[in-house]
């Protein structure tokens, strides 16, 4: 059985001496026999060549691509070798929360950098450290906005859906009615419905862009239909694509959130991702979750700090503006890092390799027969019908190596980053034609 | 230490991507970002000797002594990272087909399970992101399972008065409205008040059992008994579970649902505040509200799927797996015997640490203790000045990473101790000598201690300053 107690049999009876009683079980005197157990339904335990051969045979029967031309909400980038140097050092790995400033500096300033950074990416005035995802950034930027006379949101149908769902079960749980606006045309929101389901009752607007198809949405217009009704406007948004794209500050945006999984993260099969939440500083004191803020000692050395807490749990308990304590603080520092290696030059040709590459993709999958099935402009996403049946092309295709987009409603989901070289979409195009399309 | 953005030279670059390799279309009209982001230009040494500077600057688990009550700020096994690491967890998409992640649907599978039967537990989800996210979430199975009964009137949640803040603030957000119960002289709940508290408009009890104080209900299955003939369910928040795995399960204390940190009480490292993960299990009876998808084994083998009156997603995708795969590599190496041997290790050296301080140090509450103790400096502070927040900061002088201080509220000059099982004695009789000379401090000069730490890189910084003129970033100016 494994073991990390570093007591021997001769130290663990000292330890019993000292307490004054005979055995470890004497500890547990306190619990009702009714709640004791004898001993737990579970395997023997074992070496650690042992353990880690079993999750070695879990991973095995995983299948790794070589290629992945899915995205839907995880994309595959290049991820620096020094961004996994920099966060597998033990003190930022196993250190908690840094509640005791003196002897955490060093990541009360790594918090500091990123909500700098995450500021700059999108042009927002103030960010908070972090929350678990995109989308349960999405639910927190919408229910930040909610007020006394303002008590109902509305999102788009073109966000994905899973930030969807989890806006509708966050909403549901506060009695606060969600409007789900219907895509219009291309795939893309139509400004004059979500103005259309506008009144006095609605606090905010929730629109994606990039949206779940991929398309750049008129962010402007949806902005301007929100703030002519007294509404909030929250923005999801792709962190990379902002290397090329305008942000959501230029759009308009008063909450700005998305999920973080592009900057450095791995797909990691769904998590831990990156919950990243900015917005103006009229809503500074509504962000939920840790801020860090400079501040002094005594001597006026600069130092950082834990701030603005009167908004958490810790200390509003039931008024808390949210329940969250953990956050995604190792993910904040892996978006720090690898903004940081990239510099502003990197971030644009990840962008643009992406936006070049799904283009060019585009365009070699439409010799095909895949057709695009909308005509708006796209970042590195896009839907395209299918000539043939998508799940015998999504087999035949994993058979070498090969990640198809993803089957959806609406034809096949596909997305390229700069992973995806014009020599590699030319050898997805090959595999296509070998394996026939129906 | 310079910032990231102090360093920054323009020209300095770290050489990553490649050229472009296609022709970049145009981008369509007013779409294109107008002011560039000032991110730090470095090269990779630079960006090397940075981190390793904030690093040092950084009290780990392998920094020092790390009892920081309710937190189980145990060690991070190594192999844990290096199964985490497997490309095979890696690298696979969450929207695979099923066939092709048969693995990791049998680490999620597997790690349900081992958590069902330590918790006493009928069914799992690994959705929940952190302990507060969990205890969200098992609010609201409560609240589906009142609301589908048409029990519309059950509003309320009974929280202890000793109960981390997370509680009374996931009760809000799930749409119930708190009531606080205080505790009895001992420490536990009080029965009276409880009965007093409960009614029709009861939804339910959160507990931490052991509680904050460190102590074990001894009136636990009347507890439930009250808050079940009542007509409300019981919701076990796992915070404290590192006391009692192997020894008492939450589902034979009368609990109907419990959420668990694996960063705490199965060794995933807590990242400077997170990822971690706050898995969800109930009895049978709620299992059909859990947020989807879950998995399950199929003829196909392990399938995901929706639970059929699911409350809904918490989150995208199914929860922080890369955790999830830590836990299942501490589980297996531990397994049956060694779970149960790390929490009676875990209880051990807190009541040895608690034996050995009382003598000069005030412990208002249990003669034998579980995983943690609470310290009150109170008379300590009458005596010498010397309060809660100086011994704390003393003790940074010495390596040591503070109790949690101030908690639970019920006691005022709180110091909250849990040694947790992976310290040995040595570590624990240091960390007494270290409690002794400050003890001697107080008495003989307690003035010095007001402005303790002495040793470290900077003294207690202003928060009253930082949240009263807010610095959230750092300000470029005008030459940038």
């Amino acid at each position: 059985m494994g073991s990390y107690i570093p007591a021997s049999a001769q130290e663990t009876s000292e330890l019993l001496d000292a307490v004054g009683i005979a055995s470890l079980d004497d500890l547990y005197r306190q619990v009702p026999p009714e709640a004791r157990i004898d001993k737990l339904d579970l395997p023997s335990g074992m070496s650690e060549l042992e353990a880690l051969a079993h999750l070695e045979d879990l991973a095995d029967k995983d299948v790794r691509f070589r290629d992945v031309y899915r995205g839907a909400g995880a994309y595959r980038h290049y991820i620096p070798a020094i961004v996994k140097t920099v966060t597998s050092k033990e003190e930022f790995l196993t250190a908690y929360t840094p509640y005791q400033a003196e002897i955490s500096q060093g990541v009360l300033q790594s918090i500091f950098e990123y909500q700098t950074q995450m500021c700059e990416l999108t042009g927002m005035d103030v960010s908070n450290a972090s929350v678990y995802d995109g989308a349960t950034a999405a639910a927190e930027g919408l229910l930040m906005c909610l007020d006394r006379k303002r008590g109902t949101v509305v999102v788009s149908a073109t966000a994905h859906p899973h930030v969807i769902e989890t806006v509708r079960t966050y909403c549901a749980s506060r009695n606060v009615p969600v409007t789900v606006v219907p895509a219009g045309d291309g795939l893309a929101t139509d400004p004059a419905a979500i103005a259309a389901a506008l009144d006095a009752t609605v606090a905010a607007v929730y629109v994606q862009s990039p949206n779940r198809y991929g398309v750049i949405e008129d962010v402007a217009a949806i902005a301007d239909a929100a703030h002519a009704a007294g509404a909030k406007l929250v923005q999801g948004f792709n962190p990379i694509s902002l290397g090329i794209l305008k942000t959501p500050r230029e759009y308009g945006a008063d909450v700005a959130v998305g999920e973080g999984q592009p900057l450095g993260l791995p797909l990691g099969f769904g998590g831990p991702y990156l919950g990243i939440m900015c917005a103006t500083k009229d809503l500074m004191r509504k962000l939920p979750g840790r801020i860090v803020g400079e501040t002094a000692d005594a001597q006026g050395r600069r130092a950082y700090v834990l701030t603005l807490q009167a908004r958490e749990q810790h200390i509003r308990r039931e008024k808390a503006s949210s329940n969250i304590c953990s956050n995604e603080a190792l993910c904040a520092m892996t978006a720090s890092v690898y903004l940081a290696a990239m510099g502003d030059a990197g971030l644009r040709r990840a962008a643009e390799l992406s936006y070049a590459h799904a283009h060019y993709l585009a365009d070699r999958l439409g010799e095909l027969g895949f057709a695009l099935v909308s005509p708006k402009p796209f970042f590195h996403e896009f839907v395209t019908t299918v000539p043939g049946d998508a799940a015998a092309i999504e087999q035949a295709l994993a058979g070498k190596g090969i990640l198809c987009g993803l089957p959806i409603d609406e034809g096949m989901l596909w997305c390229a980053t700069e992973l995806n070289s014009k020599a590699r979409i030319d050898a997805l195009i090959d595999a296509l034609k070998e394996v026939g399309l129906s | 230490m310079k910032l990231l953005f102090e360093r920054s030279t323009p020209g300095h670059a770290h050489t990553i991507l490649p050229e472009l390799d296609v022709d970049m279309p145009a981008l369509p009209e007013g779409a294109a970002r107008g002011q560039r982001p000032h991110l730090p230009e470095l090269a990779e040494i630079e960006l090397g000797r940075h981190y390793t500077e904030l690093a040092k600057q950084t009290h780990g688990v392998n920094d020092g002594f790390y009892p920081l009550g309710s937190c189980t700020m145990k060690y991070n096994p190594r192999v844990n990272e290096q199964a985490a690491a497997l490309a095979g967890f890696a690298d696979i998409h969450p929207l695979q087909p099923a066939c092709t992640v048969q693995g990791a649907l049998g680490v999620m599978a597997e790690t349900a399970d081992a958590l069902a039967e330590i918790c006493g537990m009928d069914a799992v989800t690994l959705q929940p992101a952190a302990g507060a996210h969990g205890e969200y979430t098992g609010l609201l199975l409560i609240r589906a399972y009142h609301l589908e009964r048409g029990d519309t009137a059950r509003t309320k949640i009974i929280v202890p008065d000793s109960a981390h803040g997370t509680n009374p603030a996931s009760a809000v957000m799930a749409g119930f409205t708190v009531v606080s119960v205080p505790s009895n002289a001992q420490g536990g709940v009080d029965l009276d008040a409880l009965r007093a508290a409960v009614g029709p408009d009861t939804a339910g009890l959160m507990l931490t059992n052991p509680n904050t104080l460190g102590l074990f209900d001894p009136n636990i299955l009347e507890i439930c008994r009250i808050v079940h003939e009542a007509g409300g369910l019981c919701y076990y928040d796992g915070a404290n579970l590192n006391a009692v795995m192997g020894h008492a399960r939450p589902g034979d204390m009368g609990f109907d649902c419990v959420h668990v940190n694996l960063h705490k009480t199965f060794s995933t490292p807590h990242g400077g505040g997170g990822p971690g993960s706050g898995p969800v299990g109930c009895k049978a009876f709620l299992s059909r509200y859990l947020p989807g998808p879950i998995v399950r084994k199929g003829e196909q083998g392990y399938e995901l799927f929706k639970p059929e009156k699911s409350v809904g997603r918490v989150r995208s995708f199914h929860g922080n797996f890369l955790v999830v795969v830590r836990a299942l590599t501490y589980i297996t190496m531990l397994g049956a015997e060694g779970l149960p041997e790390a929490s009676a290790h875990a209880v051990l050296n807190a009541n040895y640490l608690m034996k050995r301080l009382e003598g000069s140090w005030f412990v208002p509450y249990g003669e034998l203790c579980m995983h943690e103790f609470v310290i009150d400096v109170a008379p300590l502070k009458a005596e010498t000045g010397v309060s809660a927040m100086d011994v704390a900061k003393r003790m940074l002088d010495f390596g040591i990473h503070p109790p949690t201080m101030y908690f639970p509220l019920i006691v005022h000059e709180a110091l909250m101790v849990e040694p947790t099982e992976t310290e040995s004695k040595a570590e624990l009789d240091a960390f007494i000598e270290i409690m002794d000379r400050i003890w001697q401090e107080a008495h003989e000069d307690g003035a010095r201690l007001h402005e303790a730490p002495l040793a470290c890189a900077i003294g207690r910084p202003d928060e009253v300053g930082a949240a009263r003129n807010p610095h959230l970033r750092y300000e470029f100016g005008d030459l940038s």
